[in-house]
């Protein structure tokens, strides 16, 4: 009966949980739709969330383009398929890790920080204060939050595909003395654009994880400072499973298994 | 209109409100006549700051009603409470300004949300109301800037800012030293008579609540056990007032 009961539970709040982000995404994307939107402070989300992530995106995807140039360059060479290596970089990027890296790197460093942000601010009493003033908060914190990802992700990802395929050409050179115009030859061979928009489409999908998981919890964080913790530590580990999990999703539906 | 002929501005009939299995209000009723500052007091937890929060419609009640300029909150969406919350003001135990904006900044946030005013006109409104509170010179100041005192004047600020009907005030000298208490409870004077408007006050600060009170009900036990003028209530011979009112130990309510 016991272990009944959890199960219960744990159905019950699994439900609950998925309703919560579901009522607040679709209330969000209302405001979004209507336009009811405050630009300014958009704008300085995507400062905060979207420039600021630049830099630990960009040494993300330098190391591990560089990385996947090191462990494929040597081998191929040594089994004569040196002409494959910027195309095996390039595909893994655009298709797969250029996307889903960066997604993970910024919900670690920006789903954290907008759960912990709206969470102070529910334990502080400012997003009451925001409700006894007429205000939604839904409008006021999550819509800018959520556009500002879906403007600034895409982006993001597009700097890292370049920047990991840069950085695979770079070892493949230095390692396995690929010419550079070889290695650029089999990019071009291995991806196309339809790679690239594809690639693209699925960062929508996580920037909206991303925004809804961290404001969600941020605004379900009870408890005062240990509250707050635990919601940005939450925010993270669900916004990266799901990522991973709507990935392979995504993969199929858009590539299937080509 | 209550049974005296007063004019109400708000009513809350026979409420019941419980949160998980604690009961937190059962068949609460409290008039809050119109022109006139109702204190409530009671003990620590005893569901205060909720009755504030059902006045502003941030809660529901399980049971019962909460009727605000006329209309019943229980009824209405929640876009209709957001347009009546327009005309309530609710000032905050803490202030809850938005911290990452300028004083000036929270204080405009209603009127550049709710109004068409001009920004020069929202800057002089903001500055009036500031300096209603004299906090003028904290315009460009930030929250974490701001003292104790000031930062809860600056709640006040941005609580009648709109010109409210309706002004909720929360605890709005805990905490602080008897001189800027002294300074609270004027201010909230001040801005009855500049609003010729309601208040209702949650407050555990005796000689603040019989300064500024019209009006003080007491809160026991999820209901209001007493609702009179201060001066009647001050001489009350309900044993639980009178043991609050003195701060003793020995009485009805068990600590």
């Amino acid at each position: 009966m016991r272990i009944l009961a959890r199960v219960g539970r744990a159905t019950n709040d699994f439900f609950e949980y998925a309703g919560g982000v579901t009522l607040l995404t679709t209330e969000s994307l209302g405001f979004l739709v209507r336009l009811r939107v405050r630009v300014a402070e958009t704008m300085s989300q995507c400062a905060l969330l979207g420039v600021q992530s630049l830099v630990i995106v960009l040494l993300t995807a330098l190391f591990t383009g560089m990385v996947i140039s090191l462990e494929s360059a040597q081998q191929a060479v040594a089994y004569g398929f040196s002409s494959f290596v910027g195309g095996a970089v390039a595909y893994g990027a655009v298709r797969e890790l250029g996307p889903m890296l960066t997604a993970v790197v910024v919900a670690g460093r920006v789903g954290a920080a907008i759960a912990a942000e709206i969470g102070s601010m529910v334990v502080t009493e400012q997003v009451e204060a925001l409700r006894s003033m007429g205000l939604e908060p839904a409008r006021f914190l999550v819509v800018p939050r959520l556009l500002a990802l879906l403007l600034m992700l895409p982006l993001l990802t597009i700097f890292a595909d370049v920047v990991s395929i840069l950085g695979g050409m770079w070892i493949a050179r230095e390692y396995a003395h690929i010419p550079y115009h070889e290695f650029i030859r089999s990019v071009r061979q291995a991806i196309d654009f339809s790679d690239v928009v594809k690639g693209l489409l699925k960062t929508f999908v996580f920037a909206a994880i991303i925004a809804m998981v961290g404001a969600y919890q941020g605004l379900s964080t009870r408890g005062g400072a240990a509250g707050v913790g635990q919601s940005t530590t939450f925010s993270v580990v669900l916004s990266i499973i799901l990522i991973f999990i709507s990935n392979f999703v995504l993969s199929l539906l858009l590539f299937g298994g080509r | 209109m209550n049974s005296n002929g007063r004019s109400l501005i708000a009513r809350i009939d026979g409420v019941t409100l419980s949160f998980g299995d604690r009961i937190v209000l059962k068949n609460c009723n409290l008039d809050v006549v119109e022109g006139a500052i109702t204190c409530i007091i009671g003990l620590s937890g005893a569901g205060k700051s909720t009755i504030l929060r059902l006045l502003d419609g941030l809660l529901l009640p399980n049971e019962g009603h909460i009727y605000v300029l006329g209309s019943d909150l229980c009824h209405l969406s929640e876009e209709q409470v957001n347009v009546m919350r327009q005309k309530i003001g609710l000032s905050f135990q803490f202030a809850a300004l938005l911290d990452s904006l300028s004083v000036g900044d929270n204080v405009a946030l209603p009127l550049r949300e709710h109004t068409k005013l001009s920004r020069a006109e929202i800057r002089q409104t903001v500055f009036d109301a500031l300096d209603s509170v004299g906090l003028a010179h904290a315009y460009d100041d930030l929250p974490e800037e701001l003292s104790g005192g000031m930062l809860k004047r600056a709640g006040f600020a941005r609580a009648i800012v709109t010109r409210p009907a309706l002004v909720l005030y929360d605890e709005p000298t805990t905490g602080l030293d008897p001189i800027v208490s002294k300074l609270i409870t004027e201010t909230i004077l001040k801005l009855r008579s500049k609003l010729n408007g309601t208040a209702v006050v949650i407050s555990h600060d005796l000689p603040s609540i019989f300064t500024m009170a019209d009006y003080i009900a007491m809160l026991f036990e999820g209901a209001i056990i007493a609702y009179d003028t201060a001066d009647r209530i001050r001489n009350s011979p309900n044993p639980i007032v009178q043991q609050f009112l003195q701060g003793s130990e020995a009485g009805p309510i068990q600590i």
